[in-house]
């Protein structure tokens, strides 16, 4: 039986067959008897069956919201009072933030109840959850197989039915590539949708919190409570006004979807060039345009993306000496020997190559060689997408090269893992939305997922999208035990 | 000899001047800026840089830091951001400053300085919007280092002069213009001991005729104009030693002990930080409006030096008197006061400046400490003018306005300290000396004018005081004359 989605179980709260204290108690127990197959999860929400059931009083009282008593999993880059919040890094073992995320206590406020942290790749570097320093997350689609990330824990919880939706974050494709691998649905918002108050910071130009789902239509229940200004993030866009439940039309009808025929070149699974371009037909079956185009600088994105991004985190990392909270070294013969003793042995190495790799590129001497040039090529990017966004609606795109790789297969090969990333970075250096969701399987029988593109503030319109594909189709109502069933 | 002191060498100084705003919250957060609470009491998750926090600009550190550009003749960039300068210590929790770098608030400005060869402009290069650093606090007996994150956030503007100084003197009185630009504008209380202005001093000396600029240091850690002064002339006489060494002067950061009156070296070139300055992404670029400058514009009040132009065309007040009253906002407003409530204008300058500074110097006072009202100094400036009281009497009762605020009329009244109205009784007193006197009287009517000043001082004697002495000389010379 397929997993019960946000919406199923606002329905059946609604009408009184369940409650979410014995909805709480359903996750829990599952996560109890069966996360160790995945570990999923870093931290359990010990207070999840008290806090549901205040949640039932609320309820009782009147209480309504797209998430009143659904039980959601949180990344563990997201700061909680309540629990600890690492980012699966040694440096931050054990740290107890002392104040909530803006997004949880938005959560807090519609009702919803926090099941645990979930596992994710160090500090959010890199692409198959494997940088944790709890150790791997697995795909619930195949064990053998990395669920992607940095939001792998968030999408296992989903796929593996621990958590109905989940909180991930994405800063070059954290949420919605591990949807591929996991055959789910998540949207990385517009850059200033959701506030980042609270948001343990990697590449902060870049970073936003998004949801992981099964369908697009939860995907809107989460953003409906976790969107909108925050005077705690300057970043934050000031008059947002999503109508997610107005926007959810089906009605998909002369839409233009633009589709990057460089983007399907190679380097592209066949299947999941193949998935595409069937996607792209139901698209057009169900009433949108279909228009091929050339889509230009696809190979300058990752590098301007990774000299960003590590320029960020190495400034946003540097707070973590060793001092004020989390790892602290046994002995240390001075300062200087302090904070090396902190973090060479507080990161990993992934967190240690990008500090290194942004101090570099903003080194004096190396500025406008690197950080400068990546900041000219981010501004080029984003014209080419108005450019597009001035014809389309949409624009369709793979969101992988391949489906999910082998455990232990991507680390040895950094550079490797870094191109993986073609096809969601340039999203995060413009900050426009995208949606991704899935459209097949491969002949082993793993997720394909596809993404969806929008221009700037059009993520209800994107939602829709994505909603009106999954109306007539199921690639989203699978889920691992059926697979094995069938 | 020319130059310096006739030493031959030219001096060359530049500062970068850190100033304190005086807003009640923090720059990022809302945090109080009060300074002397208890440690780590003035702090948040945002000051003390716990993960996940962001800034959010304080509007009131923006208003007054282009308050700051436009009373200082700068250029107000209206598309500003802030950069982050990166590097370790434990007082900065985030390890990087939120400060301006490539597009500072404010540009190319000056202020106008009585140089050592007349006026002149110091030129101001930019000045900057940034978040002031913790403290750290070492504890001798323990050997631990304990830190305050109080102090983390609180706004400070950074105003860097282009070296257009030659003189300790010229650095002095560069500080002061800004010092009371600052205090006109209620931008902050510049109070160095309390570390709310801090000044590092770029300097450098070269032979007179040199065109190339010598290596310069920079010297940090002074908390007073004095201080200032002394490590000035310290350095300047320290570099041109090295040079008559025939050695070079090492570009280096140093250290001023103001105890031991001596400069040490701190860190060289070679272990200067790199900052790696990139636009802070956490804050989005700042627009100015025209209307938001004008605003600004429109509230600046009058600065000092527009001040000490009308003081001498208004009050007739020498351009010395007009600058000493300005120095200070609150001087100047009590001066102004003073004279709207019928003070006489020359007069009330006088005691300001003479007796009253006089005062506070002699208790290292500033200013604003003053607690007298403007309504007793103008009422004892009356009695003078009335000639209700003489000079010397003024004087006594100034010093009791000053430290305690009494009623002068009330004062004078109860201390009997009026001068003798009553002719007659005057003339009878003056007979009554010239009678006893006969010695005097013969001197001057021989030929002694001085013996005059001696029946003089016997009268006011006999008054205790309290007569008109010009009356009393002018009676004494009638009645000698005639005698004569």
């Amino acid at each position: 039986m397929r997993e019960k989605t946000a919406k199923e179980l606002r329905a059946a709260l609604k009408a009184g067959e369940t409650s979410a204290a014995a909805l709480a108690e359903c996750y829990l127990a599952k996560i109890a008897a069966e996360d160790a197959a995945y570990h999923a999860y870093n931290t359990i929400n010990e207070r999840a069956a008290a806090e549901a059931a205040a949640v039932d009083k609320r309820l009782a009282d009147g209480l309504d919201s797209p998430l009143a008593g659904v039980p959601v999993a949180i990344k563990d880059n997201i700061a909680t009072e309540t629990m600890p919040t690492t980012c699966s890094s040694k440096i931050l073992q054990g740290f107890m933030s002392p104040y909530n995320a803006t997004v949880i206590e938005k959560l807090a406020a519609a009702g919803a109840v926090l099941l645990g942290k979930t596992n994710m790749d160090e500090f959010a570097m890199g692409s198959t959850t494997e940088t944790s320093c709890t150790g791997v997350t697995k795909n619930p689609w195949d064990t053998a197989k990395v669920p992607g990330g940095s939001s792998g824990g968030s999408a296992a919880a989903v796929a593996a039915g621990l958590a109905p939706v989940a909180l991930g974050s994405d800063t070059g494709g954290s949420i919605r590539q591990p949807c591929a691998y996991c055959g789910l649905t998540g949207m990385k918002p517009t850059y200033g949708a959701v506030s980042r108050y609270g948001l343990l910071a990697y590449g902060s130009s870049l970073d936003q919190i998004g949801p992981i789902a099964h369908t697009a239509a939860d995907c809107a229940a989460v953003l409906q409570v976790i969107a909108g200004y925050d005077e705690k993030d300057s970043t934050s866009a000031k008059d947002v006004r999503f109508d997610f439940a107005a926007a959810l039309t089906g009605d998909i009808a002369g839409k233009k979807i633009g589709l990057p025929k460089n983007y399907l070149g190679e380097g592209l699974d066949a299947e999941i060039r193949a998935a595409i371009l069937a996607a792209a037909e139901q698209f057009a079956a169900l009433g949108a345009e279909i228009e091929e185009f050339e889509m230009p600088m696809l190979e300058y994105a990752v590098p301007a993306y990774y000299i960003i991004a590590s320029a960020e985190a190495s400034s946003n990392l540097s707070r973590y000496d060793g001092i004020k909270y989390g790892y602290h070294p046994e002995g240390f013969a001075d300062l200087e020997d302090l904070y090396l003793s902190a973090r060479s042995e507080g990161f990993g190495p992934e967190v240690k190559r990008r500090i290194m790799l942004g101090t570099f590129a903003l080194s004096s001497g190396y500025y406008d060689a690197y950080y400068q040039k990546a900041l000219k090529v981010r501004a080029l990017i984003r014209q080419n997408f108005d450019a597009a966004f001035a014809k389309y609606d949409a624009i369709i795109s793979p969101v992988a090269p391949t489906t999910a790789p082998r455990l232990g297969e991507s680390l040895s090969d950094p550079l490797a893992m870094y191109l993986s990333d073609i096809y969601t970075v340039a999203v995060n250096l413009v900050g426009i939305p995208a949606i991704s969701l899935p459209c097949g399987f491969d002949a082993a029988g793993m997720p394909i997922g596809m993404q969806l593109l929008g221009a700037m503030w059009s993520d209800d319109k994107l939602i829709d999208l994505a909603h009106a594909y999954q109306l007539h189709t199921d690639w989203h109502e699978k889920s691992p035990a059926r697979k094995e069933a069938e | 000899m020319s130059g310096y002191k006739n030493t031959g060498y030219e001096v060359v100084i530049g500062l970068e001047v850190h100033v304190e705003l005086n807003t009640a919250t923090k720059i990022f957060c809302n945090c109080s800026t009060a300074f002397g609470a208890e440690p780590n009491t003035h702090v948040c998750p945002v000051c003390s840089g716990m993960p996940g926090v962001l800034p959010v600009l304080n509007r009131k550190v923006l208003e007054k830091a282009v308050a700051a550009g436009l009373a200082t003749n700068c250029t107000i960039t209206q598309q500003c951001k802030f950069d982050r300068k990166n590097y370790f210590y434990p007082d900065l929790p985030k390890a990087y400053q939120t400060s301006q770098l490539y597009l500072p608030i404010c540009r190319n400005g000056y202020v106008e300085i009585e140089g050592d060869d007349g006026p002149k402009k110091v030129r101001i290069h930019q000045i900057h919007m940034e978040e002031d650093a913790g403290k750290l606090n070492h504890d001798a007996k323990s050997g631990s280092t304990l830190i305050d994150y109080n102090r983390c956030g609180v706004p400070l503007l950074e105003i860097v002069s282009e070296p257009d100084m030659r003189s300790a003197a010229e650095v002095q009185a560069y500080l002061e213009k800004l010092k009371s630009t600052m205090e006109y504008l209620n931008v902050s209380d510049c109070k160095m001991q309390e570390g709310s202005m801090r000044a590092d001093v770029n300097l450098s000396v070269r032979r007179v005729g040199d065109p190339e600029l010598g290596t310069r240091t920079e010297t940090k850690n002074m908390n007073s104009f004095k201080a200032i002064a002394r490590s000035i002339e310290y350095e300047i006489f320290r570099q041109i030693e090295v040079l008559e060494d025939g050695g070079r002067v090492q570009q280096e950061t140093r250290r001023w002990d103001d105890e031991k009156g001596i400069g040490y070296a701190m860190r060289s070139k070679e272990d200067a930080h790199d900052y790696r300055y990139f636009p802070e992404p956490d804050l989005a670029p700042i627009n100015i409006s025209d209307a938001y400058l004008a605003e600004i514009a429109a509230a600046i009040p009058e600065l000092p030096d527009q001040k000490k132009t009308r003081y001498v065309a208004d009050y007739k007040l020498s351009a010395y008197d007009a600058a000493q009253l300005t120095r200070s906002r609150y001087l100047a407003e009590l001066f102004e006061q003073t004279v709207v409530l019928g003070g006489d204008p020359k007069e009330a300058a006088n005691f300001l400046i003479g007796d009253c500074m006089r005062l506070l110097n002699a208790e290292g006072r500033e200013p604003e400490s003053l607690s007298f009202s403007p309504e007793n100094l103008a009422a004892l400036l009356k009695l003078v003018a009335a000639s209700t009281i003489n000079k010397t009497t003024a004087k006594a009762v100034f010093e009791k306005i000053y430290t305690e605020n009494i009623d002068p009329a009330a004062y004078v009244k109860a201390n009997g300290l009026e001068m003798l109205s009553d002719d007659s009784e005057l003339d009878s007193l003056i007979a009554d000396i010239v009678a006893a006197n006969p010695k005097s009287v013969a001197d001057y009517q021989g030929g002694k004018k001085a013996a005059a000043g001696f029946l003089v001082g016997q009268v006011m004697k006999a008054t205790k005081g309290k007569a008109d002495a010009a009356k009393v000389n002018a009676k004494l010379q009638e009645i000698l004359n005639k005698q004569a």
